[in-house]
């Protein structure tokens, strides 16, 4: 019988051999790309995004307005990849015309860093994310699809160690009532984003815009939720803290 | 000595008529030696046409030393005495209402060198550059495929007419002679007879025979004007006096002297054709045949110091119907496996029908290449990585106009302010200011709207059949119409409010108009984007 001490050995040598098969980048060696806000690296697995894994983002309802709010926080993580492999290229495949690049820019992705690859359908964007992956020499893929299989996920997850990559799916509500992340999916992280009310300020006008994020799930760690204050221009997240300077809704809502 | 038989044109194509030198089509087209002409004259002609209508009496001005002289002058310049030459002053003082152009040698030698490319291809294959302002076409042996050198050579001033250019043409056995008439007779076609130089030439003053301004100065300094009047001189003293330059000019003028002759070589795009004993028609047979086209072709871009840019495949089928298959890409290449990355999907759109019969692949766009520097290599730098293979697979896949970036123009109308560039073009950024996320393209026009004129943001707003209670907003942003777009938009005012609901739903929204004067706009309110 082995001593304890070389049992523990083994013990972490297998482990680290399950992590290598798994592949998802939860292990200590696997590049992660930190959100920059330490409550949340702190709550995800490995501490940070795993930079060579798919992750999904969804919108919390089909309205436009919490829409615009998940592609926000994509652009924000996408920005910061970007700007941690210093000016690495973004390539977003589109399924519809309407993101505007002047907004993209006020939330981190700048002209010079993003390529858009317009494509006609769901498996469009899917080989065309796929191909960026596994080429290796861009920053992140940002991919949106309404519907996408289990095995077409997992192949651009594939994809994404492969390449070195990281990949994003904003998934889109095809239908009311459907929610796109109730399907089963191989992504490391699944998020849910949805609009919240902005930072206050003592004046009139709206302060810096806040998201209200949904960790999901997640691979290799606990499910968890906050609120953040929207990417900005160097695509830098904030916890929102100033829960002091925030007036209490109900007390806000019999003011109205 | 020429051949017997040689004749030589000389067209000349003088600064006289509605061409302007510096039109710019001609600059445009320097250096473009690979393109096939004749499509290309075609688009100039109205151009030209336009701008013939536009002026009055032209001519065109250079500076020469410290001087602007006169470069060139169109025939009613020439009617009014200002020549070549002389100082646009003085023109301008003879002639105040003169219309005076920059000259531009660059351009026009350039379009000399597309109609003598043009002349290459299209009348005979021996065609080069005279000068500045004329052609050399050797008519030997083809004249009698366009109806004889008489009718040959009225086709070709008719075709001069037609883009615009008055052209004369001599013919006659030497370079010399041709020169020397088409310079010096005013209708558009002359006739030497063979051998009949030297009659031809007697009458003609001495500046014809391309002499030097010294060699000139000389012989009217002697009495000398005409060409007839060197012939009869003995040679030996004219030898002593000027040098044997003049002696050679005249002897090949004369057809005593050959002269070189250094024609232009138009060059047809690098191709390979392959023709099959069998005709093809299963894709595996059809890629075999596409590797092997395409290592011939790289190997002769290698030899070439060539990239492509563009490649074009035909395959001619067993009915000769043409089936054809483009790539492109986005940087040149001569990366074979890369190119037929991109060329074996195409397989699919090519139908073979009974078989096909030939494959001609051809590098329509090529660029020269050499070696390039490898970045970092000295300096340590990490390289960026390179995009481009990337970039022709996805524009392969996808389509080239689907690939893009997004590009800042200047103009500050949301919807305007954006246009795609190249994905390799290095786009300009927009100003910092909040801008939506989401567009929507159209606006949607939102109801119900509560707000306080002339600058307040709405209260409450419908918005498809749904009504938001705004909590706050910003604004507005007041956005003016581009009146030198449209006559409409010459008083438009849209101000932009930034605006968010209960639940944290941000719009952006915007008013026509200014609240006060209602010439701005109607006052109606409209969904633009989502700020996120």
């Amino acid at each position: 019988m082995p001593a304890p001490s070389a049992r523990a050995e083994r013990l972490e040598s297998l482990r680290a051999e399950v992590r290598r098969i798994e592949g998802i980048g939860a292990g200590s060696a696997a590049p992660v790309v930190p959100l920059g806000v330490a409550e949340v690296d702190g709550r995800l697995a490995g501490g940070g995004l795993a930079a060579r894994a798919l992750h999904e983002v969804a919108a919390r309802s089909p309205d436009f307005a919490d829409d615009a709010s998940a592609t926000l926080f994509l652009a924000g993580l996408a920005g910061r990849k970007s700007r941690a492999d210093e000016g690495g290229q973004i390539l977003w495949a589109l399924a519809r015309r309407d993101l505007f690049a002047p907004g993209l820019a006020g939330a981190g992705l700048g002209p010079e860093r993003l390529l858009y690859a317009e494509c006609r359908s769901d498996e469009e964007v899917l080989a065309v994310m796929e191909e960026g992956l596994r080429h290796g020499s861009l920053s992140a893929v940002i991919g949106e699809v309404g519907r996408c299989a289990m095995a077409s996920a997992r192949r651009l997850q594939l994809a994404a160690e492969e390449g070195g990559t990281l990949a994003l799916m904003l998934r889109r509500w095809k239908k009311a009532g459907r929610d796109p992340l109730a399907e089963p999916s191989p992504a490391v992280t699944r998020w849910r984003i949805g609009g919240a009310p902005s930072m206050p300020l003592p004046v009139e006008g709206i302060g810096r815009p806040c998201l209200a994020a949904e960790l999901a799930r997640q691979r290799g760690g606990e499910p968890c939720s906050w609120i953040l204050e929207a990417p900005d221009a160097e695509a830098r997240l904030a916890l929102f803290s100033h829960a002091r300077n925030r007036p209490h809704q109900a007390e806000e809502r019999r003011a109205a | 000595m020429e051949k017997p038989g040689a004749r030589i044109a000389d067209c000349s194509c003088p600064n006289t008529s509605g061409w302007r030198p510096g039109a710019r089509w001609a600059k445009h087209e320097v250096g473009r030696r690979e393109e096939p002409a004749p499509p290309a004259f075609r688009a100039p002609q109205s151009s030209l046409r336009a701008e013939r209508v536009g002026y009055q009496v032209l001519v065109t001005a250079q500076k020469v030393g410290n001087r602007m002289l006169v470069a060139a002058a169109c025939e009613r310049a020439q009617a009014l005495g200002l020549a070549p030459g002389m100082a646009v002053t003085q023109a301008r003082a003879l002639f105040p209402g003169l219309d005076i152009q920059d000259a531009d040698p660059e351009g026009d030698s350039a379009l000399l060198t597309r109609l003598a490319l043009f002349a290459a291809r299209r009348w005979t294959p021996r065609a080069a550059v005279a000068g500045t302002d004329g052609l050399w076409l050797d008519l030997s042996g083809v004249a009698h495929l366009f109806g004889g050198e008489e009718r040959m050579c009225r086709r070709i001033v008719a075709f001069c007419a037609r883009m615009g250019l008055a052209a004369r043409i001599a013919v006659a056995d030497t370079f010399g002679a041709a020169h020397a008439l088409a310079r010096h007779r005013r209708e558009p076609v002359t006739l030497c007879p063979p051998a009949g130089q030297a009659e031809a030439l007697a009458p003609l003053p001495l500046a014809l025979l391309r002499l030097d301004e010294a060699q000139l100065a000389t012989a009217s300094r002697l009495g000398i004007d005409r060409i007839g009047a060197l012939v009869a001189m003995p040679r030996a003293p004219l030898q002593r006096r000027f040098g044997n330059a003049l002696l050679t000019r005249l002897d090949q003028a004369l057809g005593r002297a050959a002269e070189p002759f250094d024609p232009v070589a138009p060059e047809d795009p690098p191709s390979v054709l392959l023709r099959f004993q069998e005709p093809i028609g299963s894709a595996e047979a059809i890629a075999e045949a596409m590797e092997t086209a395409m290592r011939e072709l790289v190997a002769d871009l290698e030899k070439k110091g060539l990239a492509a840019r563009a490649m074009r495949l035909t395959c001619t089928r067993v009915d000769n119907q043409d089936e054809e298959v483009a790539i492109g890409t986005a940087r040149a290449t001569r990366d074979g496996a890369h190119l037929l990355r991109l060329l074996l999907p195409k397989i699919e759109t090519i139908d073979p029908g009974f078989g096909i019969e030939r494959m001609r692949l051809t590098a329509e766009r090529v660029e020269p290449s050499g070696a390039q520097p490898i970045d970092g290599a000295l300096t340590g730098e990490k390289p960026a990585p390179d995009l481009v293979p990337l970039i022709d697979r996805l524009a392969a896949r996808l389509g080239p106009s689907r690939l893009y970036r997004m590009s800042a123009i200047e103009s500050d109308v949301p919807e305007r302010s954006v246009s795609r560039a190249a994905p390799l073009a290095s786009p300009a950024a927009w100003p910092s200011w909040p801008r939506p996320l989401r567009l929507l393209s159209p606006p949607e026009p939102v109801h119900g709207v509560l707000a306080v004129l002339p600058d307040q943001p709405p209260r409450r707003f419908t918005w498809r059949g749904r009504s938001y209670r705004v909590t706050r907003a910003d604004g507005p942003e007041r956005i003016h119409g581009e009146w030198w777009r449209r006559r409409a938009e010459a008083e438009a005012v849209r101000d932009y409010f930034r605006v968010e609901d209960e639940d944290g739903r941000r719009f952006w929204l915007f008013r026509k108009g200014d609240g006060v004067d209602s010439r701005t706009g109607d006052l109606s309110w409209w969904l633009q984007g989502m700020m996120g």
